[in-house]
């Protein structure tokens, strides 16, 4: 029998919310001024979070390990936020979004908080148009939406391409106004190395000053682990260089399950890496599939020949070329979804057609929408007949109108002009839809600890819709746990200040220095770096876009002897009492090093394909994932017991009232 | 290509710091900036040398955490690019560069090219925020309709990223760029109106008791920005500066 106990309220599907927050317990005004939270992490989950639970009265103590809050990664989302609001009139509605979401995970995420998420998610577009956010609007004045891939309507709100960025910087001036009034205690530059639990209760962290090295204790009657996703263990990513695991993992070890730690989103379009120095992925936007074609020569030949610069994709004739996902998806063509098309790219690579040095492209190709777009700007001119060169640059407008900055911004990565020739794109890991197990109040099996955000796994099921993410960040941080928190602070109106001189507190910060020390101690020869690369390269390649048995068994061998090499061979320079960027990554590397077996042992365990999750062993004849409902309808939260090879998995099963289970066909 | 490196290194706030000659080999064009930055600090790991301390996190341009002075410039030699955004191919085999941090005296130096920038966020808990509490209750969001005109020019002010390039690039190390940016974007927008006078008194106090310059109109703010934030910003703040001034209580 399951320990796991997922507390979602009974009652209808759409009444479960509003009735469940009818009847929790609330703290009331003078009370919460005695309550401390700590807040993890000040992306778009965390800010949000720190911000809210400020103006409602409580004193919070936030953390980031960068030199302000407004830096956290989600600043860098570019798409959008999705937000039942149906302003287009086009049929959208709460169910329809909590539907798309539950199918465009495959079916592996919990009904009951995939519907919450949809019925806040129109108050958030309203709270962020109250701070001023300046969302993209129409001519009209009123706000404008896009469609995005997983759906059949518009409903996604943008800011250009920096929804991301305008999303954050409103959760980051409220809380830079509740950091004025003094109900915010920030705390830049600090990372979380542990948590403290007293009584069985988090109460507190251990966190180490980045710019002193000193190791600090911070009290609290709860702590919100808002510190994101996991996608940096495979060294590249798009995630920032400091975006880490180790908050999430240090909970996971005190007690907390970590969840569905294989799923992972392979996001099918970001620039290819160029050599053996690079440190980091650039994506390129979903949006660009709505104009490109994606393809390879059809000869290996001509692959060939472009891989070693003796010919050119310009000079490859159409009947010669491969639009691979028009051909395998004539339904969907170079609309399926994230994870189908990082597969078939992968898939075209491995048999020998990628198009760059690496072997590792493939094309993204603008000249037909170029064209089209400029025969329609002839027609609407009146010009008659048009030389051919007249079409293409006025289609070059109208694609420089839309794509402009993404255009701009791979020309100064790649040095090539992609209004001349074709971008090359290949799958870079983007996301984590696993995470921290949490409970429908988002609490984790520790009681008093949070996670929300990318932190936790709760909504995403086996794959993550584009413009979701920024939704779930704020969802949970304004909307959710400010509710579901206070059910369990009632509790603690009498308990009062909470000293960090209590001997749980002292035992940990030792803890934390041993670990610390030890790292000191090694004095090896190889860097921090060294190790995260091999690391990255062993994830990437046997625990990436395609798993199997063999490679995973491999990965998780090759892991335990990286880890131990790791032990006895970092070298990390400088000293523990000062600022030392060599030391943190040390800290977080260490991390990633454990989590990365986990990631294998669970896609072992699961022997279906299902999102983001793809084993070779479970496809159809065409090459398709294939569920196995019968089998893996369940949340695997693995238990820490001492080392990731002895976790112990624990089932929540996934009971489906509302929706039917179906296979995704995208033919 | 081969390069020589001039890096400004300083143990921290308070030694007096000096420039320190690099040389450097095997650098791709294909290569960012801060790529650049790791090989050479791999190399002094290596070494037993302590690596050059610089401040980095997205590598996209976005977060602006990245902050390095390259070759007298801000961000280095390139237009409406962040330091991580910059590629070696800008530079050529044999050059020289010189690498130093934001140089302000509201700016202190934490170590080598880490600086710390917290001055920037006083400024923005003093009135960089419209005063509206989470509620879910707030009116929907197109109940005021707001001209795309004034939403596109509070979303080009929005989109500065608080990396501090103007401040390093200003003659006097003034931050009116950076502040006239939050204040621009609030004041075209009617959900920011209500605030309007205390928020740019409040943001321009905190912003000269934390030391940063007067603007003297060189322009070179809006030169160096990676964002391109125009200088009609800081026109519009002193409007607003002016008519706060003769209205407030």
């Amino acid at each position: 029998m399951s320990i796991l106990d997922s507390k979602i309220p009974s009652g209808e599907l759409n009444q479960k919310w509003s009735s469940y927050k009818d009847h929790i317990r609330l703290v009331n005004p003078a009370n919460k001024r005695n309550i401390d939270i700590i807040v993890v992490g000040t992306g778009l989950a965390g800010g949000s979070a720190s911000a809210a639970l400020a103006e409602l009265g409580y004193n919070v103590k936030a953390f980031c390990f960068q030199d302000s809050p407004r830096r956290a990664h989600s600043i860098a989302a570019q798409g959008g936020i999705n937000a039942a609001k149906n302003y287009q009139g086009d049929g959208d509605s709460v169910f329809r979004l909590f539907y798309d979401t539950v199918k465009g995970g495959d079916y592996r995420a919990r009904e009951a908080n995939v519907y919450r998420l949809a019925e806040v998610s129109a108050s958030i577009i309203d709270q962020c148009v109250a701070q001023g956010v300046p969302f993209a609007r129409e001519y009209g004045g009123l706000l404008d939406n896009r469609s995005f891939g997983g759906s059949q309507v518009s409903r996604t709100f943008y800011a250009k391409g920096q929804t991301g960025q305008q999303l954050l910087l409103g959760a980051y001036s409220a809380m830079s106004r509740q950091i004025g009034k003094g109900k915010i205690q920030m705390y830049n530059r600090h990372e979380m190395l542990d948590l403290v639990i007293v009584d069985g209760k988090a109460r507190g962290i251990i966190a180490r000053n980045l710019v002193t090295g000193s190791l600090e204790r911070f009290s609290a009657h709860a702590v919100v682990i808002a510190s994101g996703g996991y996608g940096n263990v495979f060294y590249l990513s798009t995630n920032a260089m400091g975006s880490n695991v180790t908050a999430a993992w240090k909970v996971h070890k005190k007690g907390a399950f970590f969840a569905n730690p294989c799923y992972t989103q392979i996001h099918p379009t970001c620039i290819p890496v160029s050599g053996d120095h690079q440190s980091k992925l650039t994506l390129m936007s979903e949006s660009l599939r709505n104009d490109g074609r994606i393809w390879v020569p059809k000869n290996l030949e001509d692959s060939k020949a472009i891989r070693e610069g003796r010919m050119k994709p310009t000079d490859i004739s159409e009947e010669e070329r491969d639009y691979y996902l028009e051909r395998r998806y004539p339904a969907f063509g170079n609309l399926v979804p994230r994870d189908v098309a990082s597969r078939a790219a992968k898939e075209r690579c491995d048999a020998g057609f990628g198009v760059n040095a690496t072997g590792e492209a493939v094309y993204l190709d603008f000249a037909s929408a170029i064209e089209r777009y400029g025969r329609e700007k002839v027609r609407m001119n009146h010009d008659g007949e048009a030389s051919m060169e007249t079409i293409m640059d006025l289609g070059t407008e109208v694609v420089k109108a839309k794509y402009g900055n993404l255009f701009q911004m791979y020309y100064k990565i790649v040095d090539q002009d992609p209004y001349k020739t074709p971008m090359m794109i290949y799958p870079a890991v983007h996301y984590t839809m696993g995470g921290v197990w949490v409970d429908y109040n988002l609490m984790t099996t520790i009681t008093g600890c949070y996670a929300t955000g990318e932190a936790n796994f709760s909504d995403h099921g086996a794959n993550r819709l584009g413009a979701s993410a920024l939704m779930q960040g704020l969802a949970d941080g304004y909307f959710v746990l400010p509710y579901t928190i206070a059910d369990y602070l009632a509790d603690d109106i009498r308990t009062g200040k909470i000293s960090t001189d209590l001997p749980e507190f002292v035992q940990t910060e030792a803890d934390v220095k041993a670990g610390i020390d030890r790292l000191m101690n090694i004095k090896g020869t190889k860097t921090v770096d060294h190790f995260h690369k091999r690391l990255g390269k062993i994830m990437w390649d046997k625990v990436g876009m395609a798993r199997n048995a063999e490679g995973l068994n491999w990965a998780i061998t090759e892991i335990q002897k990286l880890r131990e090499e790791f032990y006895s061979n970092v070298r990390i320079p400088g000293t523990v009492d000062s600022f030392n960027p060599e030391l943190d990554k040390a800290n977080r590397v260490c991390d990633f090093l454990e989590l990365g077996e986990l990631m294998a042992k669970d896609a072992l365990n699961r022997t279906e394909s299902c999102g983001g999750h793809f084993r070779e062993e479970s496809q159809t004849e065409e090459g398709e994932a294939k569920r196995n409902d019968k089998d893996f309808a369940y949340v695997a939260a693995w238990e820490y017991t001492g080392k990731p090879s002895e976790a112990i998995l624990h089932k929540e099963d996934l009971v489906f009232d509302k929706v039917k289970l179906v296979e995704r066909n995208y033919k | 290509m081969k390069l020589t490196l001039k890096i400004w290194r300083q143990s921290g706030p308070n030694d007096k710091g000096q420039i320190v000659t690099y040389p450097i080999d095997n650098i791709e064009g294909d290569m960012s900036f801060l790529d650049m930055m790791d090989v050479l600090n791999e190399e002094l790991i290596v070494k037993g040398e302590d690596p050059v301390a610089f401040d980095h996190d997205c590598r996209e341009g976005i977060c602006g955490m990245c902050s390095l002075f390259i070759n007298g410039e801000a961000h280095g030699p390139d237009r409406a690019i962040t330091t991580c955004q910059l590629h070696m191919r800008k530079f050529s085999d044999g050059e020289t560069i010189y690498i130093e941090p934001w140089r302000a005296k509201a700016f202190p130096v934490i170590k080598d090219l880490v600086v710390d920038r917290g001055a920037l966020d006083r400024v923005m808990a003093s009135g960089g925020f419209v005063s509206v509490n989470t509620s879910g209750n707030t009116v929907d969001a197109n109940a005021i309709p707001i001209s795309k005109i004034d939403a596109d020019k509070a979303f080009e002010a929005a989109t500065c990223i608080g990396c501090g390039a103007c401040v390093a690039s200003c003659v006097n190390a003034s931050a009116m760029l950076f502040v006239s940016a939050k204040v621009s974007q609030l004041a075209l927008l009617p959900q920011g109106k209500v605030e309007a006078t205390e928020r740019v008194l409040n943001m321009v106090r905190t912003m000269d008791e934390e030391g940063f310059g007067n603007c003297t109109n060189t322009g070179a703010c809006a030169v160096e920005c990676p964002k391109e934030i125009s200088l009609d910003n800081i026109a519009r703040m002193n409007r607003e500066y002016f008519k706060a001034m003769l209205t407030s209580e």
